[in-house]
C-alpha cells in the first residue's frame, strides 16, 4: 500500500503539559487507521496535529514533522489553510452551522473556496450527501436548518460537510461517541464505504469499534506510541504487553 | 462506618415525613414575584396615564396636528413637535450607523485577534467609558469636540461634498453632526461590551469546524463568528439605540437647541429630550408645560415603536432556515 502520510518525532505540548512525546507513525493511503488508548493518551491531540488544528488553541506548541505529498506539513513555507483543505476533519460533537441550511452546511467549504456555480454547487452538495449516506433522508427538504436533523444525522451532514471538498484524508475525533449505536453502526457502514476515496483516520474509545472497521490500529499510551500494526495481528496476538492489557481490559 | 450509621440526621430530615411548614413558603414565593412582575406593567401603565393627563390640553389643542407642525412658538402659542420628533431620530440614526460598525470591530478585535494580556486592560476600559456620567460628555463635548468636528470633520467634507445637501451649510459645529457623533461615542462602549460577551460566546466547536473547511480566520468570522452572534449582537445594537434615542444633556449641549428641519447634518437641531430639558423651567402658562409634556409622550411612544421594530428585526433575523431551533 501507498503511503500517505508519515509523523516524525511529532511532540505537542498544551501549556506546560507535555502531551506527544515523539510519535513516528506512517498512515497508509486509502485505509482506515484507528487510534486507540485511555483517556488522556494524546490520541486527539495527534490527529489534531495532522492537520494543524492544535495549534488553533492558545498556548500550544508542536514539534518534530508531518510529511504529506512530499512536504512537512510543518514547513515555514506552508499555510495551515491550505492542509486543512486537504485534510478534512470531524469533530466529536456534531457542529452543523445553525444558521445555514443543509444545502448551505455541505456547500459551506466549497464557497469558501471561491465557488460559485450553481451547477458545480448542486453536484457536489448531492454527491458529498450520498456518500455520507444521508441524501436519501434530506433530499426534500434541503433548506432546512441543519439542526432540525437528529443527533446521528447531524454527524453525517459534517462528515458530508468535510468530503465536499474532496480532501485527501477525513481525520475522525470520535465521531460516533456521541451517538446511539444504529447512528454508530451507520456512521461505521459510512467510513468502510469511504475508504475507497479517501484516507481515514479515526479516533475511538471504542475497541470493537476499531476491531469492526480499521485496516490498522494504533495504541497510544501517554502521549507515546506503543504499537501499530494490522488490525487483526493487534488484537490477535499483539507485541507488547501494555496493548494486550489494554485490549483485554487490565487497564484504561 | 457503614451507609446507614452515620445517616440518623438524614433519615430524620428526608425518609421520615416532612412536618407541615408553619409558613406557605412556596405560595409566598409565587405570588410575590408574580407581584413585583405586575408591578413593572403597573407602573409603565400608569406612567403612560399620567403623562397623557398632563399633555391634555396640548393634546386638544393641536391634536394630530402637534406630530406634523413644524410651528414652535411659545410667544404666540403655537407648539409642533415634528423638529423635535426628526432631530431625535437622524442624531441616532447617525450614532448608531458610527457606533455599530466600530463597537462589532472593536468587540471581534477583542474577542478573536487581541492577544491574552491586551483582552483584560482594553476592556476595561472600554467599561470604564460607559461609567463616565453624560453631562461630563457634554461639557467635554461642548469645548472639546464641537471645535474638533468644525475643523477636522464639517471642513474637509464640505470642502470636498458640500454640494450635497447632507453636507451642505457652513461648519459651525453645534449641530446634529455633533450629537450624533457624541452621542456614537457615548453608545460606543455599551454595544461593545454587548457584543463581545456575545461574540466570546460562540461555541469554539463552531469556529473550529470552520477552521477545519479550511477557512481563514476572517472567513471564520465572517461566515460563522457574526452569523452565530447576529441576533445577540443586533439586540447590542438596540440597547446602544435605546440609549441614544433617550440621551438628554450631552444632546442638548452640543446640538444648537435651534428647532429646525435642515436637510444639513452640519445645521443645528433640536431633540425631543433637550428640548424638555431646556424649556420645561421657563416654560410660561399651562399650554405651553402641556405641550412640553406631550413631547415626552412622543418620545416614550417613539422609543417603544422603534424597540418593537428592532425586536422583530431580530426575531426575523435569528430565524434561520427551516426548521431551526434557534429562538
Amino acid at each position: 500500500m501507498a503511503k500517505e502520510m508519515r509523523t516524525e518525532k511529532l511532540q505537542a505540548w498544551y501549556g506546560s503539559l507535555h502531551i506527544l512525546k515523539g510519535i513516528d507513525m506512517v498512515i497508509e493511503k486509502n485505509s482506515i487507521t484507528a487510534i486507540i488508548g485511555p483517556s488522556g493518551c494524546g490520541k486527539s491531540t495527534f490527529v489534531r496535529c495532522l492537520n494543524r488544528m492544535h495549534e488553533v488553541v492558545d498556548g500550544t506548541k508542536v514539534e518534530g514533522k508531518v510529511w504529506f505529498e512530499g512536504q512537512d506539513v510543518y514547513d515555514q513555507q506552508i499555510d495551515p489553510v491550505d492542509i486543512r483543505r486537504k485534510i478534512g476533519m470531524v469533530f466529536q460533537k456534531p457542529n452543523p452551522f445553525p444558521t445555514m441550511s443543509i444545502y448551505d452546511n455541505v456547500a459551506a467549504g466549497l464557497k469558501l473556496n471561491g465557488i460559485r456555480n450553481k451547477k458545480i454547487l448542486n453536484e457536489a452538495v448531492e454527491r458529498s450527501l450520498r456518500m455520507a449516506a444521508l441524501w436519501d433522508e434530506v433530499k426534500d427538504r434541503l433548506n432546512y436548518s441543519g439542526m432540525s436533523l437528529s443527533g446521528g444525522q447531524q454527524q453525517r451532514l459534517c462528515i458530508a460537510r468535510a468530503l465536499a471538498i474532496q480532501p485527501e484524508i477525513i481525520l475522525m475525533d470520535e465521531p460516533a461517541s456521541a451517538l446511539d449505536p444504529i447512528s454508530t453502526s451507520h456512521i461505521e457502514d459510512l467510513v468502510v464505504e469511504l475508504k475507497n476515496e479517501v484516507t481515514i483516520v479515526i479516533v475511538t474509545h471504542n475497541m470493537q469499534q476499531a476491531a469492526r472497521i480499521a485496516d490498522t490500529t494504533a495504541f497510544f499510551l501517554n502521549g507515546n506510541l506503543v504499537e501499530h500494526d494490522k488490525t487483526d495481528k493487534m488484537f490477535m496476538s499483539p507485541c507488547d504487553k501494555r496493548t494486550e492489557d489494554y485490549l483485554t481490559g487490565r487497564f484504561g | 462506618m457503614n451507609y446507614r450509621g452515620l445517616a440518623k440526621e438524614i433519615e430524620l430530615k428526608i425518609h421520615s415525613d416532612r412536618p407541615a411548614r408553619k409558613w406557605p413558603v412556596e405560595a409566598f414565593f409565587k405570588w410575590g414575584t408574580f407581584a413585583f412582575a405586575f408591578l413593572i406593567i403597573v407602573l409603565l401603565i400608569w406612567m403612560i396615564i399620567a403623562i397623557a393627563i398632563q399633555s391634555q390640553l396640548s393634546l386638544e389643542k393641536f391634536g394630530f396636528q402637534f406630530l406634523t407642525s413644524t410651528d414652535w412658538d411659545p410667544v404666540k402659542g403655537l407648539f409642533g413637535a415634528l423638529p423635535f420628533i426628526y432631530g431625535t431620530i437622524v442624531s441616532s440614526i447617525v450614532a448608531i450607523a458610527v457606533a455599530a460598525p466600530i463597537s462589532i470591530g472593536v468587540a471581534l478585535f477583542l474577542t478573536e485577534m487581541a492577544p491574552k494580556w491586551l483582552r483584560t486592560p482594553i476592556g476595561f476600559l472600554i467599561e470604564l467609558l460607559a461609567a463616565i456620567p453624560s453631562i461630563l460628555f457634554g461639557l467635554l463635548g461642548l469645548f472639546v469636540f464641537v471645535p474638533f468636528v468644525r475643523e477636522w470633520i464639517q471642513k474637509p467634507i464640505g470642502k470636498i461634498l458640500g454640494w450635497f445637501p447632507l453636507f451642505s451649510g457652513a461648519p459651525i459645529g453645534l449641530g446634529m453632526l455633533s450629537a450624533g457623533l457624541l452621542l456614537a461615542i457615548m453608545i460606543i462602549p455599551i454595544i461593545t461590551a454587548l457584543a463581545r460577551d456575545i461574540i466570546g460566546n460562540v461555541p469554539n466547536i463552531q469556529k473550529e469546524g470552520a477552521l477545519a473547511l479550511g477557512a481563514t480566520r476572517w472567513e471564520m468570522i465572517w461566515k460563522v463568528v457574526l452569523p452565530y452572534a447576529r441576533s445577540g449582537i443586533l439586540g447590542a445594537v438596540i440597547l446602544g439605540l435605546g440609549r441614544a434615542l433617550g440621551e438628554t444633556m450631552a444632546v442638548t449641549m452640543v446640538i444648537g437647541n435651534r428647532a429646525e428641519i435642515k436637510a444639513s447634518l452640519f445645521a443645528p437641531s433640536h431633540s425631543m429630550a433637550a428640548v424638555i430639558a431646556n424649556e420645561f423651567t421657563e416654560a410660561t402658562g399651562d399650554l405651553y408645560l402641556s405641550s412640553l409634556i406631550e413631547v415626552g409622550l412622543i418620545l416614550f411612544l417613539v422609543t417603544f415603536l422603534l424597540n418593537a421594530l428592532a425586536r422583530f428585526l431580530i426575531w426575523s433575523v435569528a430565524k434561520g432556515p427551516k426548521g431551526g431551533i434557534r429562538a
